[in-house]
Formats: structure tokens, sequence, C-alpha cells
């Protein structure tokens, strides 16, 4: 009489095992969290052969930052806690009533909000920082003044469609950049501390 | 002929566990592909600046890592001044910045070539001029676009 030989069949329990191992490995290998940051965009290098043209801008429709090398922080020329710099930004980007002291605005049709708006087409928030600047410092002025303008956006949208800025579809966003154009223009940073 | 055996009697049949690995291979795999290898190390100290306004770098392949901040204590031979960092050298000018971005950038695929970010991982303590400088390079390697990588702040 033939017996038939059964194959044996390998043993899978140590490959839970393994796989386990496998998993522990990756977690702690891996790091789920992708960096987050505040991001800008640099202007283009000037051509050196093309001459330097000066821009008038109206004193009005300029908000000059400025930071020292102590990172103490200078708003058009009166001394500023960096807490106070988001509602004086907000104060100078609103394009509310015709006062002197605040940028021009501009009628600019914008169909997706329905109507016309006064936007400050010309404004410009000018920052400068000294080479002794704490990089700490910097990131906090640029942060409040990023904030300032995601603030107005924000409360834009939700008064017009009830979501915040950063829900909205491509279209709706565009609308609203228009309205609160960001202008932030970094000046080239002067050594005055004598830091380097 | 068949036979029945008649082992164990009425005791309980134990789970079968031959699922398992597949499961855990599922989760691996999950994990394999949500997330990603640590980054290159680090060799300066940095502990990052915090802001609230942050926005996510999403495609992890078209970011590039500038490390500034004073030499770890590993590296020690490098001095205790505030230094670049790309890749694993410790770069002596910020000049250099201009030429590795070009190299980094001949090494991704053309489709790619103009959506390279630049991610500025600096110590809160740095001084702004050799941020300046590493900016101005990048302007002038024409790698304009950037991000100051920054902590999430507590309240606010």
């Amino acid at each position: 009489m033939k017996k038939e030989r059964e194959v044996q069949e390998i043993n899978a329990s140590s490959m839970a095992d393994i796989s386990f191992l496998l998993l522990v490995f990756f977690l702690v290998t891996t790091t789920m969290a992708t960096d987050e940051g505040l991001s800008r965009v640099l202007p283009p290098m000037k051509d050196p052969n093309q001459e330097q043209q000066k821009v008038d801008i109206k004193p009005r429709n300029i908000m000059e930052v400025l930071v020292n090398s102590n990172d103490k922080l200078m708003v058009n020329g009166e001394e500023m806690d960096v807490l106070q710099l988001k509602n004086e930004a907000k104060r100078f980007i609103s394009t509310n009533g015709n006062d002197e002291t605040l940028p021009e605005v501009e009628p600019v049709e914008i169909p997706e909000l329905g109507g016309t708006f006064p936007v400050a087409t010309a404004h410009v928030i000018s920052l400068q920082n000294d080479r002794g600047t704490s990089y700490e410092k910097y990131i906090a002025v640029q942060n409040e003044l990023v904030a300032a303008y995601d603030e107005l956006r924000d409360a834009k949208a939700m008064e017009k469609f009830r979501k915040p800025y950063s829900e909205l579809d491509e279209d709706k966003q565009k609308a609203i950049k228009t309205l609160y154009p960001q202008r932030l223009s970094e000046a080239e940073p002067k050594s005055y501390g004598g830091a380097k | 002929m068949a036979t029945f055996r008649k082992s164990g009697g009425r005791k309980l049949k134990a789970i079968s566990t031959a699922s398992l690995p597949d499961i855990v291979f599922m989760l691996l795999f999950f994990f394999m592909s949500t997330t990603h290898m640590k980054d290159k190390t680090s060799m300066v100290q940095i502990s990052l600046p915090e802001a609230s306004q942050l926005v996510k770098l999403e495609k992890k392949n078209l970011v590039r890592h500038i490390f500034i901040g004073e030499p770890n204590k590993e590296n020690r031979q490098y001095g205790t001044d505030s230094r670049i960092q790309l890749n694993d050298d410790i770069i002596d000018k910020p000049e250099e910045v201009t030429t590795w971005i070009a190299t980094e950038r001949a090494s991704m695929p053309e489709s790619d070539q103009g959506k390279m970010v630049v991610s500025l991982k600096a110590d809160n303590k740095t001084k702004m001029g050799i941020i300046s400088d590493v900016k101005q390079a990048l302007r002038r390697a024409n790698a304009l676009k950037i991000n100051y990588t920054a902590k999430k702040r507590a309240n606010q």
C-alpha cells in the first residue's frame, strides 16, 4: 500500500512577528509630520545692466517697518511692540474711509464678490532689518504681517461666502486676493549696528 | 478510505492566526506610504522660531533644505559661529549656495525644476546677516520660492 506523503506546511506563525518587527522599525524611523513654515517668494535679481528706476511712492502709501540689531521695532518713525504690529498693519491695509494718512484706494470691479470695491492697489509694507537682527524677531515680524493679511482675507471670506479663506475654491480665493493684495517688500539689509 | 480522526474530543479550536501577517503587512504598507524617512541629519543646532501663519510643505521631492545655525557638539571643528549646511556638508561661503542650487536643480526632472522650494531651517538666534546672504545667493540662482520652517505657536 502506497502511503501518500503529506507535504508539511510551513509554520507561518512567526510571520506575524517578523512583520510586526518591520512595522515597528518603520514607525520609529519615519516621521509623519511634514515641515511647516512661512512661505515667501523672493523678488528676482535685478539686471545689473539695467538702469535702476527710482519709483516715487507717496508717503501715505508706505508703511515702513524697521528692525534694528537690538531687535527693536520701529513703524513709520515710531517705536512699537511686535504685538501691536498686526493691528497697525490691518489698519493700514484695510480700505475704510478716506483717511489722508491711510493708503490711496482705487475702485476695482470684482465680479465674484458682486460689485466694485475700494482696493489699496498702491500700498507697500516695506520691511528692513539690520544684519544683526535675530532670525527669531525677523520671523515674528513676518508672521505678524502675514497674519494681518490673512485675518482680513478670512474676515472677508466669512462675510461673503460663510467659509474661511483656506476652504474656498481657487476663483474665490483669487477674488479676495485682488481685494487685499499682499504687497510686502523687503529691502536689502544694511549694517548699522556694526554686527556682522 | 477516509478515516475520521477523533483527536481532542470537544476541545475548542484555536483561532486561526494565518491572516494576522496579512493584516500587519497591510499596516506596514500603509505606514510606508504615508510617512517618509527622516530628513538629513542636521550638523548644526537648530531651535526653530515660532509662528502662527504656517503653510505645509506638501511635495517632499520638490523641497531642498538649507540648515543654518551653530555647529553642534559632534561638529565643533567648524567653530562656534553660525554656519550653513547643505546636504551633509558645512560650507564656507554663502555664495556656494548658488552653485548647489544649480546642481540640485539639474538632478530634478525637468517638469519639476520650476517648482523647487527651498526650505530654510535656521536657528532662533542666528543673525539676519548670514540669512540675507543666503537669500541673495538664492535670488542669484533664481530659486525664489522659499519657506522659513517654523514651529506652530501654541496659543493665538
